[in-house]
């Protein structure tokens, strides 16, 4: 009972993230997934992507009224990860999960300096 | 066709990593084709729920997918989106910028350690 209020109220905070900054929310579905409900590593990432579609329904027709959101790149994008996605589930179900973390790990690592980078480059604008 | 490498590249890391795309498509929105934060994040939402759709239906055809689990974290977070879009009009682009790379470092740090 309380692993499911505290997955729940996990869930809650994934969709704050998902809304905040675009992202699925996975980063925090997948270790509530793991950590709370127990789930393997593979079974929570393939959770975690059904997890997703209402947080992402909800942000998207947020956003849409916010006039953020250029639809025909979205769907270019969405169209084209179609093929990626494909390909990542061969490559997902034939490595180990550790690995799969490490690449994950590093990979965070990477994205945020350079982020992070071309604000300090950057000088403030009105946004 | 920037565009199309940038889905490519997030479809793979999704399906990969079980992320809905958007932690590769957003920075690569920005720091690749120029797009300005906000906008970069709306639409990477949009583009995950499609990217997602088709991630969770490949996982589903090998039986990989807990729909109840889905649903005790999935569900609650609509709600929560709904709460941080409305939270990220208020901030400033460059705010979101080094928040949301402060959350992939921290992410990071958690995944190798």
């Amino acid at each position: 009972m309380w692993s499911l209020l505290l997955a729940g109220g996990l869930g809650v905070l994934a969709g704050v993230l998902a809304g905040l900054f675009g992202v699925g929310g996975g980063i925090l579905f997948v270790p509530t997934l793991t950590l709370v409900l127990g789930l393997t590593q593979i079974h929570a990432e393939a959770t975690s992507l059904l997890a997703i579609i209402p947080a992402a329904i909800a942000g998207a027709w947020r956003q849409r009224r916010y006039g953020n959101v250029r639809g025909r790149d979205a769907l270019l994008l969405g169209l084209a990860a179609i093929a990626g996605v494909e390909a990542g589930v061969q490559i997902a179900e034939a490595l180990p999960e550790h690995a799969l973390r490490r690449l994950f790990g590093v990979l965070m690592l990477v994205v945020a300096a350079q982020v992070a980078w071309r604000v300090r480059r950057r000088p403030a604008y009105p946004s | 066709m920037r565009l199309l490498a940038i889905g490519l590249v997030a479809g793979l890391f999704s399906a990969l990593l079980g992320v809905g795309g958007g932690i590769v498509a957003v920075p690569l929105l920005i720091l690749a084709a120029g797009y300005p934060e906000r906008r970069a994040m709306a639409t990477s939402l949009t583009a995950i729920v499609l990217i997602a759709a088709v991630g969770a239906f490949t996982y589903a055809l090998h039986g990989e997918v807990k729909p109840g689990a889905a649903a005790v974290v999935g569900l609650p977070a609509a709600f929560g989106a709904i709460a941080g879009t409305a939270l990220q009009q208020r901030l400033a682009n460059r705010t979101l910028s080094l928040a949301f790379a402060a959350l992939l470092a921290g992410i990071g740090i958690w995944l190798i350690v």
